[in-house]
């Protein structure tokens, strides 16, 4: 009796995570005239990938653009912004946990700190400097953007890895003659493995997922990452349901993909940040 | 020897000067914005007026709504995880079979971005048809609701697509506090001759004290910093007479339409502040316990 209990709210419980994903799934599957209020619950009765077409490649009928331009600003804008951030978050964590020096543990919480933050605070003169540069509007901007607010979290992760590793194979390479960065590259990059599997999943989530530099750095449509053209496209209101699911579904399509394939270093980097959602 | 002192220094140096000018000296430069009279884009010259934008603040709507629509949000949101986290995580944690499958499922909205939520939840919460739907063929007509068309209900239907997309995360953490307490607690409690409630209240509840902490102050920190959820189920404008608002796509619209960069920057440095109170504490209680840090 309490087994079937227990596998009852087990089934509630997916229910309410799954019926979202029904409809999503149900309605970006269905053509334009299945599509209507009252039959929102229903089953496509025929599938069409029609939807995702005019999602992908745009209406031209009436004007909408679709999101295959933003689709790959976001692949050129997540790629070097998660490379960079996850290099230089492995250096700090690095020193940070094996090079301490005076004030270095002050340090590591003052730039901790920058990941919780509210980005509104620091907004207005982003934009100015970034102007100043030359890089607002463009996606360079925006790499810049994400790698240094993505500091504080790679920092923490690889810091606390690599933490672990024993002072004592530190000293043997010293006494080898080894260099901090000669220890560096030999010993700590080979042992770095599974921390940076973490950092680049969490950082390729984070970065392919956000909205608000997005939507303040990149002024023009071309230029924009999908979540801000995704936003563009369900708010116009000639959009149908069914290509505004579509859209939805292509824009959570790379992260779906590497939580179903590696969500056990997903996980992980969640609890490893668990002062961090 | 010096050169071996300055080396680590070297090397972390240039994250070190990008997070000061972008963190800390951005923060800055918005505090003095702040107190400026920047509120339009040819003030000439720019001078200090004092606390004149903050004051300001407390007399806009719009501003004091979205004060009271974040208390709203955050105690739904936060109750909702904390309840259903611990729930399925206690659930999960009774010896099931299957428990990737379930743990997949719950977990998948993270992997999701806050504008694809918007966009799936706005469907659903459409007057007219989805949520609406099921409960009028549950026999449950009265639970209808306008959602986030609502003027009373506004703030808490964006708390649900929130929920929806964070419960998994909070469980997760709940399962691994659960995984750590040693199995010998429990036993010698039953040798003691505690039941299940008992022991649920003096040894589980207790030690899941951290977790709880951790979850709160997390969960929290997001609900006082969300905006992107807000713009994709309830527009710019935050859904009719501001009932879905919060002060984070205040200054969003302020700065950015309305081009009022002081009286924007004031609402930012309020937020700032909030969050501070909240995770500063955390922050250092994490570091003395040297744990999670």
């Amino acid at each position: 009796m309490k087994r079937a209990l227990v596998y009852l709210g087990l089934v509630a419980l997916a229910v309410f995570y799954l019926v979202p994903v029904y409809v999503l799934v149900a309605t970006s599957l269905k053509e334009l005239r299945e599509v209507s209020l009252e039959a929102m619950w229903r089953l496509p009765r025929t599938l069409t990938l029609e939807s995702f077409v005019r999602a992908w490649a745009g209406v031209p009928e009436t004007g909408t653009r679709g999101l295959a331009q933003n689709f790959w600003n976001s692949v050129c804008l997540t790629l070097p912004a998660v490379a960079l951030s996850v290099l230089m978050g492995s250096l700090n964590g690095y020193v940070l946990a094996q090079w301490r020096f005076r004030g270095s543990e002050t340090l590591f919480v003052l730039l901790l700190f920058g990941m919780f933050i509210p980005y509104q605070s620091v907004l207005i003169p982003l934009v100015r400097v970034l102007q100043a540069l030359g890089l607002y509007g463009t996606l360079p901007g925006l790499v810049l953007v994400h790698v240094v607010y993505g500091l504080p979290i790679t920092t923490l992760l690889f810091r606390n890895y690599y933490a672990a590793i024993p002072g004592a194979m530190m000293e043997a390479a010293q006494m080898d003659g080894a260099g901090i960065l000669g220890i560096y590259w030999r010993i700590v990059v080979p042992l770095s493995g599974p921390a940076t599997v973490v950092a680049v999943i969490w950082q390729f989530t984070q970065i392919w997922n956000e909205f608000l530099f997005g939507v303040v750095i990149t002024n023009k449509p071309t230029v924009q990452p999908i979540t801000v053209a995704l936003n563009n496209l369900a708010g116009s209101f000639i959009v149908e349901w069914n290509v505004q699911m579509a859209g939805a579904l292509l824009a959570a399509l790379p992260t779906l993909v590497v939580y179903v394939l590696m969500g056990r270093y997903f996980v992980q980097g969640l609890l490893a940040g668990s002062i961090k959602a | 020897m010096r050169a071996a002192r300055l080396a680590p220094v070297a090397l972390v140096l240039p994250s070190v000067v990008l997070v000061a000018v972008f963190v800390y000296g951005f923060i800055a430069w918005t505090a003095w914005l702040s107190l400026s009279n920047a509120n339009d884009l040819m003030v000439s010259p720019v001078r200090l007026v004092g606390l004149a934008n903050y004051a300001r603040l407390t007399e806009v709507p719009r501003f004091r709504i979205g004060l009271g629509n974040t208390v709203t949000f955050s105690l739904t949101f936060v109750t909702g995880c904390l309840v259903i986290g611990l729930g399925g995580a206690l659930l999960i944690d009774s010896a099931v079979r299957f428990e990737g499958l379930w743990r997949t499922i719950y977990l998948m909205p993270m992997a999701l971005s806050f504008i694809v939520t918007g966009v799936v939840w706005r469907w659903l919460m459409n007057p007219s048809s989805g949520l609406n739907l099921l409960l009028d063929g549950a026999g449950l007509g009265a639970l209808k609701s306008g959602w986030y068309t609502d003027p009373t209900f506004g703030v808490k239907a964006i708390a649900i697509a929130a929920i929806w997309q964070l419960s998994g995360y909070t469980m997760a953490m709940y399962l691994a506090g659960l995984r750590a307490i040693p199995g010998e607690l429990y036993e010698a409690a039953a040798v003691d001759g505690a039941g299940g409630r008992q022991t649920f209240w003096r040894i589980t509840m207790p030690l899941l004290m951290p977790v709880t902490l951790s979850a709160v102050i997390v969960l929290g920190h997001v609900s006082l910093k969300i905006f992107d959820l807000v713009i994709a189920i309830a527009g710019p404008q935050g859904g009719p007479a501001f009932s879905s608002d919060v002060p984070a796509n205040f200054m969003f619209q302020t700065v950015f339409q309305a081009n009022r960069f002081a009286e924007g920057a004031a609402v930012s440095i309020v937020l700032l502040v909030a969050v501070s109170l909240l995770v500063v504490p955390y922050l250092t209680w994490s570091l003395k316990r040297g744990i999670g840090l």
